[in-house]
């Protein structure tokens, strides 16, 4: 099954308005992204540790969610610091392991890790029906929105198809091996899937046409901004331009 | 318009998907503000396509079709026939494509024009009406297969429809939540025309029945509902039933 292990827990973060999330999360990424100074690197990803922190969210399932990250950033590791010219920093064999590379593929970590919390806490934390309607409130466009939406409502029925078309596939003894066969019945599930798709966006359309859908997409979601947004957005700022500071000034 | 005329009349009506031979050969239906009728037929034989063509989903190639007295061809014409007759599907899954219960059934009454605050006291009323309350911020993927049915219906009956089209309403449902719809749809006493294969069903909620054959709408004596014996577990211990009406 698919699952959204990150349900709602009443955390500082979760009760904030997701608008100011979003937003902050947002410029947070460029600002850590565009950074280069080891120093204010660190200081971003003790940033994001203290917005995981205050999130409660269960640590071992963002430990999984970072590993996924880090297993490809493991990759930048083997490769770039022996492929970035620079002062060598020590010999392993016939490579060079040099000081840039080490320092770009660090840089690189640090940075992706950084951005990787920090949404984690703040828009990985919100349910998508209301990360739909607050990028709706943002002025993001109605279609994008919609789609959003769309995509996240009919994702479990297409999956239960899914399972539908496996699990009749396996009654009838059907075993996944390296064989034509197995290709076959593979292609067929994965045709299958797309043609009950499609039918269902079909019918989808024709019943909300029944309910005199005009292409409009209408939010019901009232968000207010309290006092304790305030605050929170005003000192998470604040950090934020310390660390933009810290980057630029001597 | 005249209380006699039809609410819907259709004269014939010819209809065929591509390739394939004609569903409906110059079918004829009047319906009236009184009536509730069951369609009954085999599989395959055109009764939700018909229910499509009634709410110009899907346009015939040939006959016409009368609405409230309006004759109805084109896509705007069906905006209103849409506000006015309202069709149930099949698949619940289909009808419910908001993430929010409460989204979903104010979807329909913000598509005519109501505000935000109208849409969604119609909603939270037609969700009390149904015996839903509290519904309302439930995730729609998450309901239960006769949960996600009386929310469907909810959605139809937010835009207050004046006429019902339901889908083999009663497909899949359990005895309890069978019998829920009955009420409701006694309750209601609006004028519908439903599909079903489950006569019991047909017997509590519509009044005749017709049948649909060879393409065509027929209205006689085939298919009449009537009471039947059966073998029953508990038949030797005294205890009362339902009477059919």
């Amino acid at each position: 099954m698919i699952s959204e292990p990150f349900t709602p827990k009443n955390s500082l973060i979760y009760r904030l308005d997701p608008r100011l999330k979003v937003i902050l999360a947002t410029i947070y990424s460029f600002v850590v992204a565009l950074s280069s100074k080891i120093e204010t690197l660190l200081g971003a990803i003790v940033f994001s540790l203290v917005l995981i922190a205050l999130s409660r969210l269960d640590v071992r399932e963002v430990f999984k969610r970072v590993a996924a990250v880090n297993g490809l950033i493991l990759f930048l590791w083997l490769v770039l610091p022996f492929t970035i010219e620079g002062a060598p920093l020590f010999h392993l064999g016939p490579f060079n392991v040099t000081r840039e590379g080490v320092l770009i593929s660090l840089q690189i970590t640090v940075k992706s890790n950084a951005i990787l919390l920090a949404f984690i806490a703040l828009i990985a934390s919100m349910p998508l029906t209301v990360l739909g309607h607050a990028l709706n409130r943002l002025f993001i466009p109605e279609k994008m929105v919609l789609l959003l939406l769309l995509t996240y409502r009919y994702l479990f029925v297409m999956e239960q198809e899914y399972q539908r078309l496996v699990r009749s596939a396996k009654i009838r003894g059907f075993r996944s091996g390296t064989n034509m066969h197995t290709y076959k019945t593979y292609a067929y599930l994965i045709g299958m899937l797309f043609v009950r798709a499609s039918a269902r966006a079909e019918r989808v359309h024709q019943a909300m046409l029944c309910r005199g859908f005009q292409g409009k997409f209408y939010s019901l979601y009232n968000f207010s901004i309290s006092r304790t947004d305030w605050i929170c957005s005003a000192v998470m700022l604040s950090v934020i331009i310390g660390l933009a500071l810290l980057e630029l000034l001597k | 318009m005249n209380k006699n005329e039809p609410i819907i009349n259709l004269k014939d009506i010819c209809f065929s998907y591509p390739g394939q031979e004609p569903v409906h050969d110059k079918l004829n239906l009047k319906l009236y503000s009184k009536d509730k009728v069951g369609l009954l037929g085999p599989n395959g034989s055109g009764k939700t396509t018909l229910f499509h063509i009634i709410m110009g989903i899907l346009k015939p190639s040939a006959g016409q079709i009368e609405i409230f007295g309006k004759d109805v061809s084109k896509e705007k014409d069906f905006a209103v026939v849409r506000q006015k007759i309202g069709l149930l599907f099949q698949d619940a899954d289909d009808q419910l494509f908001s993430p929010t219960v409460l989204e979903d059934v104010a979807f329909g009454p913000l598509n005519i024009g109501k505000s935000n605050i109208e849409a969604q006291k119609i909603a939270m009323d037609t969700l009390d009406f149904l015996g839903l309350a509290g519904f309302e911020d439930r995730i729609t993927h998450k309901l239960s297969g006769g949960e996600k049915k009386l929310v469907s219906f909810a959605t139809v009956l937010a835009m207050q429809p004046e006429f019902l089209l339901l889908d083999e309403p009663a497909t899949a449902l359990d005895e309890k939540t069978k019998a829920r719809l009955i009420d409701i749809l006694h309750k209601l006493d609006l004028p519908c025309l439903v599909i079903s294969h489950d006569s019991e069903f047909l017997g509590k909620t519509t009044d005749s029945i017709y049948t649909m054959k060879n393409g065509k709408i027929i209205r006689d004596a085939d298919e009449q509902l009537h009471c039947h014996y059966h073998l029953h577990s508990h038949g030797a211990s005294p205890h009362k039933h339902q009477k059919l009406d």
